[in-house]
Parts: C-alpha cells; sequence; structure tokens
C-alpha cells in the first residue's frame, strides 16, 4: 500500500476493513473450513457493492475508481483481503471485469460485465503461468468454421467449480486467444481440488473438444497476448497486495508474541539473535510494501517497464514474505504448528499466492526475457 | 508534512525535471557516474580526477541545481525531495561528481545544518556546494568501529584552543580532502556518551600525518590520522562541550540515510538503479559474452540481481516518503542501510557465480574482468558507514522498540571502562 492515501481512499480503505472485521473475522474464516464453495454468495454481492470489482472498469461501462487511479485503489481491498485472509473471488472477477472492459465484444460488455460487477456472477480466470516474456495456457483452441473447438487442461483454477463462466486463455496455432465458456457447456469437466487456504477454493478445468462461437471470443483470436499479458500484470498487483497484506499480520503478531512470551527470565525481545531475525523481517516486508506500490504505480499507469517492476514485485515478494511467515512460525514454537494458532491462516494465503499465476523463479526469468525483448 | 505548506509557491516537480532535462542534457557528458573503487588510477590520475569532480560541481552549481534540498540562504535550492529524485532520475547516463556527495553533503553537510553555528554554515555550506571544500568524517578509531561513542582520542581545552591527540581511522580519501567532522573525547571522568564533543578540522596542517591504507582490492583511498598536539580553534567546535553525542546519533542517521540511498542531501544518479530503459543489464551482457545466457540457472540469478536492485530503491523511496509525510521515524533509515548491505553481498556474490572461472584470473578486456577482485571486497557493503549488525540492532531497539542489549560501560566514568581483556597476573 501506499504510504500516504487521499481521503477518499483512506475512507474506502477503512469502509473494506470494517466490513471485514465483522464478515471475515477469524471465527467466520475458521468456519468455512472444508465448505464446498469456501465464500456465501450474499457476503459477495454486499463487497460487490462497495465496489471490490467496479475499480478495473471505466465509468461508462459501469464501474469507477475511488481515485481515478483504479489499480492502486484495488490493492487496497486486496491488502485488506491480506490482513483478513478474507473469502470470495477477488483476483478472478476482477480479472474478468478488466478483460471484458478492455477487449469485450458491445455484447459482452453489456449483458456479462454488469453481473460481474455487481457480484451476480462468479467468473473463473483459466490461464497457465508465464514461462519468459510470454503468458501460457494449457489449452489448446482451432478453427472450426465460424467458430473454435477448445481442448486441455488448467489448473489449478480459482474459483472454477463456483464459478458461472470462464474465461479461458487458449493457444490457437497463430497466437493466443481468449474465450467466454460456460462450465455447462458440452466437454467441460471441472474436478474439485483440495485447497491449502481455508477460503480459497480451486478447480481443474478440463476441455474436450468444447465448442465456442465467434461471438464467444473476447479480442481478436490470436491476437490476445497483449491483453492476457496486461492481466497478468493485474493479477500480480492483487496477489503482492494481499500477500503483504497478510505478511503485516503475521509480524505484527509474532511481534507483541516477542514481547509477552518470558523464557529464562526475559521477554523474547531480548535475544540479540531474535532482535536481529527480526531486523531482516522487517526490511523484508518494507521492501515487500514498496514492491507491491512499485507494481500497482507501473500498472496503473502502465509504463514501458510496467511488466517489468510487477514481476520483480512477485519474484521480491514470492521470495521473501513465505520465508517470513515460515519465521515467525518458528518464532512461536510448538503453538506455531497448531490449528489452534491463527497464524497459518496467513501462511496459507500467502502461500497459494506466491505459487499462482507464476513462482518467483518464473518471474525471476521472466524479467530476464522481458528486458532481452526491449 | 511541512513541505506541503509552502508547496504552492515552489516550483512544480515537472516543470523542474524539465529544466533539469534540458541542462544536463547540455552541460553533462555522457558517461558512468564513476562511483566506486578506481583501482587502476596513478596518484596523479586520481588527483586530476578529483579536479575534474570539484569542476563538475562548480558547473552544476553555476547550473543552478546544486544542493537542491539545502536551505536558500545557504546556498541551495530550498526544494524537496521529489524535485531531487527528479533531477536524480535525469542524471542517469551522464557523468556526476559522485565523489563529493558522500560523505561531504552528507553527513557532513547535513550534521553542519542541523547544529553548526551561523557562522560555520555560512563558513562552509555555499562552499561545498560550489566543490570547493570536500570533508572527510574522522569518526571511527583503531580501538573500535561500530562504538563509535568509544572514541578515545582526545581534546584538551587550553584558552580559546583545544589540544588534540589520538588517531582516526577509514577516512576515504582524505589525502585528497579538505575538512574532517571529528568526533573527540573532551571529558573522561564521565559514562562515555556524556564527555564527547564535535570538532571542524582542517586536514592538511601541522600534527596531522595522514597514512594510506591497501585494501584486499588493491584500492588506497582510506587513511588513518594520527594527530599529535594539534591546536584547533574553540570556533571549529560544532554544539556544546561534552553535547557531542546528540550530534552523533544524527550524524550516524544521516551516514546511514545515505547508504541507503535515502538521504535528500544526495544528488546524482541512483546507485543502485537498473540501467536506462531498453539498454541492455550488465550481467546479461556477461552472460552473453560466456555463452550461459540461455542457461535456466543464470538466468534466475540475473533476474534475482535485477529484482534486488530495484527493491533497494523502492524500499529507499517508500523510506523517503515515510519520514517526509511524518509517518515513520528517522530511524527507519536502518531498514535501507541493512537493505542496501544484505542486496549487495547478494549480487556481488551473483555477479561472481555467473562470471565463472574467470573470478581467478583474467586480463582487460575478457567478461567479467574486475570480478574476483570485486568479490574480495565484498563484505564492504555490510561494513563501510555502520555495519549491518549495527543497523540490525537499531532496527530492532529503535524501530521495533525491543529491549537494549546489556552493556557494560554506560554509568562509568570512561576512563574506567574496561578497553581489552584483564592484564595478565
Amino acid at each position: 500500500m501506499e504510504v500516504t492515501l487521499t481521503e477518499d481512499q483512506e475512507f474506502f480503505r477503512e469502509t473494506t476493513q470494517r466490513f471485514l472485521d465483522q464478515k471475515s473475522s477469524v471465527s467466520v474464516v475458521r468456519s468455512f473450513r472444508g465448505h464446498d464453495d469456501g465464500f456465501e454468495r450474499d457476503y459477495w454481492r454486499q463487497g460487490a457493492e462497495l465496489g471490490w470489482v467496479s475499480l478495473l472498469v471505466p465509468e461508462e461501462l459501469g464501474g469507477g475508481s475511488i481515485s481515478g487511479r483504479g489499480v492502486v485503489d484495488l490493492t487496497l481491498v486486496a491488502d485488506a483481503f491480506g490482513s483478513h485472509t478474507a473469502p470470495g473471488p477477488l483476483l478472478p472477477s476482477n480479472m474478468v471485469a478488466a478483460a471484458l472492459a478492455r477487449s469485450g465484444s458491445e455484447a459482452q460488455r453489456a449483458d456479462t460485465l454488469p453481473a460481474v460487477i455487481a457480484g451476480e456472477i462468479v467468473p473463473a480466470w483459466v490461464v497457465g503461468p508465464p514461462s519468459g516474456g510470454t503468458v501460457t495456457s494449457g489449452v489448446t483452441a482451432s478453427r472450426d468454421g465460424d467458430g473454435f473447438v477448445l481442448d486441455g487442461v488448467q489448473g489449478p483454477v480459482e474459483a472454477a467449480a463456483q464459478a458461472e463462466l470462464l474465461l479461458v486463455t487458449a493457444q490457437l496455432d497463430d497466437g493466443l486467444a481468449q474465450f467466454l465458456v460456460t462450465p455447462d457447456a458440452p466437454g467441460v469437466t471441472i474436478t474439485r481440488l483440495d485447497s491449502i487456504d481455508l477460503t480459497r477454493r480451486y478447480g481443474r478445468v478440463q476441455l474436450e473438444g468444447v465448442r465456442v462461437g465467434a461471438d464467444d471470443a473476447v479480442g481478436t483470436p490470436g491476437e490476445a497476448a497483449a491483453d492476457v499479458d496486461r492481466l497478468l500484470q493485474l493479477a500480480l498487483v492483487v496477489q503482492t497486495a494481499e500477500m503483504v497484506g497478510a505478511a503485516q499480520v503475521v509480524f505484527d503478531m509474532t511481534l507483541e508474541w516477542m514481547f509477552d512470551r518470558y523464557s529464562f527470565g526475559r521477554p523474547l525481545a531480548s535475544y540479540q539473535n531474535l532482535k536481529h531475525r527480526f531486523a531482516d523481517m522487517k526490511m523484508w516486508l518494507e521492501a515487500s510494501h514498496a514492491m507491491a506500490a512499485a507494481a500497482a504505480r507501473a500498472v496503473q499507469e502502465e509504463t514501458r517497464e510496467a511488466a517489468d517492476v510487477a514481476s520483480m514485485a512477485k519474484a521480491y515478494n514470492g521470495q521473501y514474505l513465505p520465508e517470513l511467515a515460515q519465521d515467525c512460525v518458528q518464532m512461536h514454537g510448538g503453538i506455531g504448528v497448531t490449528y489452534e494458532h491463527d497464524i497459518h491462516l496467513y501462511l496459507r494465503r500467502i502461500t497459494v499466492d506466491t505459487v499462482m499465476h507464476g513462482s518467483p523463479a518464473d518471474h525471476r526469468q521472466r524479467v530476464v526475457s522481458l528486458r532481452e525483448v526491449a | 508534512m511541512t513541505a506541503t505548506v509552502q508547496a504552492e509557491e515552489l516550483e512544480s516537480v515537472e516543470s523542474f525535471r524539465e529544466r533539469a532535462r534540458e541542462w544536463i542534457q547540455a552541460n553533462l557528458a555522457e558517461g558512468s557516474h564513476g562511483f566506486g573503487y578506481r583501482l587502476n588510477l596513478t596518484d596523479e590520475e586520481e588527483l586530476a580526477d578529483v579536479a575534474r569532480q570539484r569542476d563538475l560541481q562548480r558547473k552544476i552549481y553555476d547550473g543552478g541545481f546544486a544542493g537542491i534540498c539545502f536551505p536558500k540562504e545557504y546556498g541551495g535550492l530550498g526544494l524537496t525531495p521529489a524535485h531531487q529524485r527528479a533531477f536524480n532520475v535525469e542524471t542517469v547516463g551522464h557523468e556526476y561528481p559522485w565523489l563529493l556527495q558522500v560523505p561531504t553533503f552528507v553527513p557532513c553537510a547535513a550534521v553542519l545544518l542541523e547544529f553548526g553555528t551561523e557562522e560555520q554554515k555560512q563558513r562552509h555550506i555555499p562552499a561545498i556546494l560550489r566543490g570547493d571544500e570536500i570533508w572527510m568524517q574522522f569518526l571511527s578509531e583503531p580501538s573500535g568501529g561500530s562504538d563509535v561513542a568509544g572514541a578515545l582520542t582526545t581534546a584538551v581545552r587550553d584558552g580559546d584552543e583545544w589540544i588534540i591527540n589520538g588517531s582516526k581511522i577509514w577516512t576515504t580519501g582524505a589525502y585528497f580532502s579538505d575538512y574532517g567532522l571529528c568526533l573527540l573525547r573532551t571529558n573522561w571522568d564521565v559514562p562515555k556518551h556524556r564527555g564527547l564533543s564535535v570538532f571542524i578540522i582542517k586536514i592538511h596542517q601541522p600534527g596531522i600525518e595522514l597514512h594510506r591504507i591497501e585494501m584486499t582490492n588493491g584500492a588506497r583511498e582510506f587513511c588513518q590520522e594520527f594527530m599529535t598536539d594539534l591546536r584547533v580553534s574553540d570556533d571549529c567546535r560544532v554544539g556544546d562541550v561534552d553535547d557531542g553525542w546528540t550530534i552523533g546519533r544524527r550524524w550516524m542517521f544521516h551516514e546511514r540515510n545515505s547508504m541507503g540511498g535515502g538521504s535528500p542531501y544526495v544528488s546524482g544518479p541512483p546507485l543502485r538503479e537498473g540501467p536506462p530503459e531498453g539498454a541492455k543489464d550488465q550481467l546479461v551482457k556477461l552472460a552473453e559474452a560466456n555463452g550461459t545466457i540461455g542457461d535456466p540457472r543464470v538466468r534466475d540469478l540475473i533476474g534475482e540481481s535485477m529484482t534486488l536492485t530495484r527493491a533497494t530503491t523502492e524500499l529507499s523511496r517508500r523510506v523517503v516518503e515515510g519520514m517526509s509525510a511524518g509517518t515513520m521515524s528517522d530511524n527507519i533509515a536502518a531498514v535501507t542501510r541493512l537493505m542496501g548491505g544484505m542486496t549487495g553481498v547478494r549480487r556481488n556474490t551473483i555477479a561472481y557465480e555467473i562470471t565463472g572461472p574467470s573470478v581467478a584470473a583474467s586480463v582487460e578486456g575478457d567478461p567479467g574482468h574486475g570480478t574476483g577482485v570485486n568479490w574480495l571486497v565484498r563484505q564492504s557493503a555490510c561494513i563501510g558507514g555502520g555495519t549491518t549488525e549495527m543497523a540490525r540492532n537499531n532496527i530492532s531497539e529503535r524501530v521495533l522498540g525491543m529491549p537494549r542489549e546489556r552493556t557494560h560501560d554506560k554509568d562509568l566514568a570512561y576512563r574506567d571502562v574496561p578497553k581489552g581483556p584483564p592484564a595478565k597476573s
């Protein structure tokens, strides 16, 4: 999150925080363990009313930002999602809304987009991790008359089994394409996966000879690489902000523990070995805040280096924040690896964010590829 | 934020950036900023380089771009860190008088600005901004670097003068510099922090003998000074007698801040910024020359190095913003100092790994020539300007509020504090 927010942003942040304090308390999050969907539809619609899915969509298409900088505004929600390990399909909803706003047809913008913004439709974003300078997909598309046939497997895909709509990224022989597919279309099989997050659900999407029409395409088939890359950048902004939001809570709760826990007649906070590890963690945490904010700014402004900075933010936060969380577990001792303690809620969220949409290693290598092209 | 109040009257950052860009392109030659060890220079070449850097600083002063965040009454521009950052970005790819930035501007001029008398500020700060004076820190002593307040070098009052005896060490380039900001013991009968004073000392004068220290990479820029019955006038004293640690703490803060790249008093191309947009990273060039650029392990390392470079820059930006907005205390500068050290050593290691066997032996012109020698002094990134261990103490104690380490010298008169193992009987 930026060091200073505008008044409107501060108000928006507080509203979301208050809402989540109530609707996504630790006990609520815990109650979703084993729940099929990981969130309630009412909750998601209420969140959407607060503006959670409108921020990347221009006003004339029914969206709207808080500050005129919707990408930056979205990091306020993502940060709060991290600090509450909140339920709900925040990332896929915003990615699909952004895709439709950017390249959707008139009909898609008129019929589908408003329902996504309102939280009435839960979408899933079916896409593979980046490899080098491009985004991959496990799905191929082939032309068939006026339409296309989709085949392949992709997963884990967030909220796949909960979604009413899939935005499928597919590899055409001449480039990337994006299609809207309904999960009940013939040839679509979605397998629920066991998620390590208490509320975030994933599925594996299998497509076998799934037929889509030309009007199901989002943007021009074969020419979607730039659109998909933009979505990846946006996804990285959401992820890195959410990770640092979660890591901040882990850090704060562990710091408090250092003062409260005594051994050998003195607080843990008085041991130089632990103090120095906290100094390192503070550095990682502040640098992660800085990288998340830098990524949001660059992606917001669509600077030439936006892809670079977004990937560097993922590479940095993805390398150091899981370590921070695990070291905080270590500082708790035995209680830190129990289900009873809350620290694992955040470790889970940081972990799923780290591995989805490209690992830190994927993004380190992507940074080099992007620089070679430049 | 105090700066916002005046913001209305200040030139906008964008307009300042435009002017700076135009001036820099017309006046500063393209080239490297010339930071780092200068191993291959003879003393004559080095002195010529110092003279050239003084001229460059003068040029910047005459062009109206020196001392961006220094007050106008002392020859500065009285602008904000945002103006300075804009200027810094525009200097990327141009020659720049780096030698004069640290420690002359920070911490020395910054300390003078905060604690100097009006007369001292008028005498020195405009001269510093013009490139006429290069300053050094007379801080560390052979007896200890981290325990700065444990200074043994002593000043004894003699009427309007002070007589100084002792030795200071780790001053970079004292032989081509003009003044030293010097922390001295003026009272041995009180606990160590309460018996220190700060003085301005002219370096080239009778009573100071300079000795140059050779480092493992062959550099001979660090010096040690031996002061014997050196006489200094009382008007060279900064701050009150025995109150030197009040200054010393701010001095350390400014130093940490400069190490992390967060000081508003240092201008010039950001040292840890990556290459300008579109330019190839040095490590990419190196791996291409070695034929290893296709190796995923090498690509992973290069990506890591670029990421750490960027993270260091972004952290500095965040910390400067937090301090000027008042949401972070000045102690947060220890975080950027730690980051500079830790990313510095990691990036050094990555360069060494990618260079391969040429680390052991190479000739001028080979890919990665010089990497081996840089590797030998890798840890200087975590030592110079305050060790990373001290930074970790500062972060945990001053930023996070954890208890201080127990010390044995806190309430003892400094003359009674042990300074070595007990003598064997």
